[in-house]
């Protein structure tokens, strides 16, 4: 059962005239992984980055379609491109959390760091963050590595620990669904690895979309791939069949590698 | 030939070099010569009226606290303004102005707070001087905070924005901390360069030979000070204002100094 | 709207101190209230943020523009009264007599001026003896002109000066910064040249007076304190910002293009000159002109040293005044017209002051930060 729902779909950037994304139709499936892949400027983190209206940080946005996101508590699926009021956003972002290709620890300490979204989201008891920073810690598989140093500036992490951090201090609000962009592009291959077995781990609580560019991590880790290119979406479908049995002539071109 | 040209070029650049450190090293000298042979440790427990610095060096850091008191908060708030709130025109236009109140006159500004209110309020006053000080600091603040703020990666605010954070707080949070320190450093440049200003002091809050703590009055300056005691005829007042300059010039290094010391790691 | 909000914000108060009162807070009442107040004074605080960052920067607009209308009204008695012959006219505070016999156009008398030039420190003070006619004695007029030619030449040379000592002097130490110091002496060098500009410019005066200015008379000649020992001292004021801007210039030169140079056997010196000043010309051109701005309104160093006379200068080795230092030296003790007159410099300035750095960003502008 999907957790969003993608519907006709298009997105044009400030100031541009064509739209970067054409009606993209596209499911996001409950405890599952969905890929987007497709070679570079095809628009696949444009899309992620629909997902949580975070382009609306930059003013003179174009959208059109819907993106449906469902309800836990109503069952309902609210269209998030109808929010307009500044809170509801930051509800939006609460349900709906992202990491980025850069790790970004905050200038504070790994602690503080963690405990970030909760704290803004209204969480003062000690107590209770205590507990939520170190279970998102453990959710982040980072627990072993920092509980004895909590305090510390984050600085101080190397890159894939910082990474791992800013999917803990994600997870610790509870998101129903968490996107990632190109999470693991600048890190090393060890790092890389780490990161794979987390997305696997936590997809059992969390939906993820991921946009990747490395062809063998989607079809290592995703149930779900989205091939795009150039705004358009070519072909959705099941990862294995994206792989090894493809509908389309270019999704199999990109595949094989003939370009991108 | 060629080499020869490039040879001497680079002898010229050498040299102006040399020039600049020997003016530097000129100016020191003289301090410390003519300023450490009329220093003695009374200046700092007498004030002007017994010969000694005492009220003027309180009376100066007084001057420019009160202007980074009022400078720091508005130049702060000024820098944050434009680049985190600014939307085109008016952002840019208010960039433009602090940038040119930057390098006006300061004699002029002292001229501007004359009559907008030391003329009012019947007299010169230490809130003046201060006043005057503040005008011209929260240029410089505004310019260093928009400055180090421009510095932060845009996903330091995107990853706030993206926890749900408003956009006030992504600002406090994260993006004042993450330009801290460079905010902190100009600051302290800031300041050491009110502390050692005189014009725009002088018809402001002018000077006083007695210890003081009111600030509607004119109040002790080390600057304007110095200017007085360089006119009068005694060569005592000259000794003076000698071993007041060499104090002075101590004092604007070491905050300067201790300004570029917290960013020394970031070359 | 905003009532709203302070009724939500008090609320807020309230139900917080309930929150903590009632601990770990499960009841739903307290929880939902507490969101709900959260969330609005949430967006009371955005708001507040929002207002006290645009007030601050409208601030510097209402400063920048008060300065410009202070200046207008305070000398708008001198513009009325002299108009555009004040930039032209060379008589400071001169008494002129009106003959009343003669239609409207005023006599000039003689009036001697006694200067004294104290040797010692160089300070100039002003002894004015009137010379009337007698013929003229029973029905005199009289009134007092100023004219600003003679600070606006002061000031204008005293720059120039500045401008032609300094550049040659700081865009050799901008080079060596930049392109023949290794990193550690670079840095070193940077921050001596940078604690130079730090020094108070009193203490450019001081120095300037008493030391540098005796030796600048011994080699050249003509009066310690006149237009030639100011603008040096000036130079050396200039000095370290025009070589710390061009050197932040130069060192935007892409390596490659750097590199490219050399490869093809060019000298240091053609580097520089064919490919990294055309690079950062438009930088250089800005920091000159910046540092035009910044000497057009020095004050203190000039004070010391150009001899604070309203007399227009013989020679480059003699002494005269600028604008910041005729009103540093006057103002204390004029009123009325003469005040008046003090701030139509003042406004003149401004006004050049503003001209040239206003110029001197658009120069900047087409270097995109």
């Amino acid at each position: 059962m999907p957790v969003m729902k993608i519907k006709k779909f298009s997105f044009t950037y400030p100031g541009v005239d064509h739209p970067s994304l054409r009606n993209i139709t596209l499911p996001i499936e409950k405890n599952k992984i969905t890929a987007l892949i497709g070679p570079s400027g095809c628009g696949k983190s444009t899309l992620l980055r629909s997902m949580n209206r975070i382009h609306d940080v930059y003013s003179g946005n174009k959208y059109e379609g819907k993106i449906e996101l469902l309800d836990f508590e109503t069952n309902q699926r609210n269209n998030i491109l109808d929010i307009k009021k500044e809170n509801e956003l930051i509800k939006l972002r609460q349900q709906v959390g992202m990491i980025f290709q850069k790790p970004t620890p905050f200038p504070m300490s790994i602690f503080d760091n963690v405990a970030y979204g909760l704290r803004i989201a209204g969480l003062k008891n000690k107590t209770e963050l205590a507990d939520r920073v170190e279970q998102a810690l453990k959710d982040g598989a980072l627990w072993k590595e920092v509980h004895d140093r909590l305090g510390k500036s984050a600085m101080g992490l190397s890159g894939g620990q910082q990474q791992r951090l800013c999917i803990a201090r994600a997870v610790a609000v509870k998101p129903e669904v968490l996107l990632f962009d190109e999470p693991t592009s600048a890190l090393d291959p060890i790092s890389t690895g780490a990161i794979e077995e987390l997305l696997v781990e936590l997809k059992k609580d969390v939906s993820i979309a991921i946009v990747t560019h490395n062809m063998q991590q989607a079809s290592r880790i995703s149930d779900y791939t989205a091939f795009m290119y150039l705004g358009d979406l070519i072909e959705y479908d099941k990862t294995e069949n994206i792989f090894l049995n493809p509908k389309e002539k270019r999704t199999e071109d990109y595949i094989t590698g003939r370009f991108g | 030939m060629r080499l020869l040209v490039n040879k001497l070029f680079l002898t010229f650049s050498v040299l102006s070099a040399l020039i600049g450190l020997a003016f530097l090293g000129w100016i020191l000298v003289t301090l410390f010569i003519k300023g450490l042979g009329s220093f003695h440790f009374s200046l700092f427990l007498n004030d002007l009226i017994d010969g000694g610095l005492r009220n003027l060096i309180i009376g100066q850091f007084i001057l420019a606290g009160l202007a980074a008191a009022i400078g720091i908060p508005l130049g702060m708030a000024a820098g944050i303004y434009i680049q985190e709130y600014g939307k085109g025109r008016y952002a840019s236009i208010i960039r433009d102005l602090s940038d040119i109140m930057m390098s006006a006159p300061s004699i002029v500004i002292g001229a501007f707070v004359y009559a907008v209110v030391v003329v009012p309020t019947g007299g010169t006053s230490g809130f003046a001087g201060a006043i005057a000080l503040a005008i011209m600091m929260i240029p410089v603040v505004i310019n260093t905070t928009d400055n180090m703020l421009s510095l932060v990666p845009r996903e330091l605010r995107e990853a706030g924005v993206a926890l749900g954070a408003s956009k006030y707080r992504v600002i406090l949070d994260i993006v004042i901390k993450a330009a801290k320190i460079g905010i902190m450093t100009g600051i302290l440049l800031a300041f050491a360069r009110i502390i050692g200003e005189t014009a725009p002091l002088l018809f402001t809050s002018e000077t006083s030979n007695y210890f003081s703590l009111d600030l509607t009055e004119s109040f002790p300056s080390l600057t304007v000070s110095i200017y007085d005691l360089a006119n009068e005829p005694e060569e005592s007042s000259r000794d003076l204002a000698w071993a007041a300059s060499f104090i002075l010039t101590v004092l604007v290094l070491i905050i300067n100094l201790t300004g570029r010391f917290f960013t020394r790691n970031k070359d | 709207m905003a009532n709203c909000h302070k009724i939500y914000f008090v609320t807020n108060v309230i139900v917080s101190s309930l929150g903590v009162l009632t601990s770990n807070g499960n009841h739903c009442v307290t929880i939902f209230l507490y969101n709900l107040t959260y969330i609005l004074n949430r967006l009371l605080m955005e708001k507040i943020f929002q207002k006290l960052a645009l007030s601050s920067a409208s601030i510097v607009f209402i400063i920048l523009v008060g300065i410009f209308i202070t200046l207008l009204s305070s000398s708008k008695l001198a513009i009325d009264e002299f108009g555009f012959d004040f930039l032209v006219n060379p008589d400071w505070n001169k008494e002129v007599v009106i003959n009343p016999d003669v239609s409207n156009t005023p006599v000039v008398s003689e009036l001697k001026s006694d200067e004294i030039v104290d040797e010692d420190d160089g300070m100039i003070e002003d002894e004015d003896e009137m010379l009337f006619d007698e013929d003229d004695e029973s029905d005199v007029q009289t009134k007092t002109i100023y004219g600003g030619l003679v600070p606006i030449v002061g000031t204008v040379l005293t720059t120039l000066i500045a401008l032609i000592f300094a550049l040659p002097i700081a865009m050799g130490i901008a080079v060596f910064l930049a392109e023949i110091a290794p990193k550690n002496i670079s840095n070193v060098v940077g921050i001596a040249i940078e604690l130079l500009a730090a020094i108070p410019s009193i203490i450019f005066g001081m120095w300037g007076l008493y030391y540098f200015a005796p030796i600048v008379s011994d080699l050249v000649g003509g009066y310690q304190v006149s237009l030639l020992t100011a603008g040096l001292v000036l130079g050396v004021m200039i000095l370290p910002f025009m070589a710390a801007i061009t050197r932040d210039s130069m060192n935007t030169t892409p390596g490659v293009l750097k590199e490219s140079a050399y490869a093809l056997g060019a000298t240091k010196f053609e580097v520089i000159k064919d490919i990294i000043f055309p690079y950062s010309k438009t930088g250089i051109i800005g920091s000159i002109i910046l540092a035009l701005g910044r000497a057009l309104g020095e004050t203190m160093a000039v004070a010391f040293l150009i001899g604070s006379i309203f007399v227009l200068p013989t020679s480059i080795t003699s002494p005269t005044i600028s604008i910041p230092v005729a009103m540093a030296n006057n103002f204390g003790e004029a009123s009325g017209l003469g005040e008046s007159a003090l701030f139509y410099l003042a406004l003149i300035l401004f006004v050049i002051s503003f001209g040239v750095i206003s110029f001197a960003k658009m120069y900047f502008l087409k270097k995109a930060k």
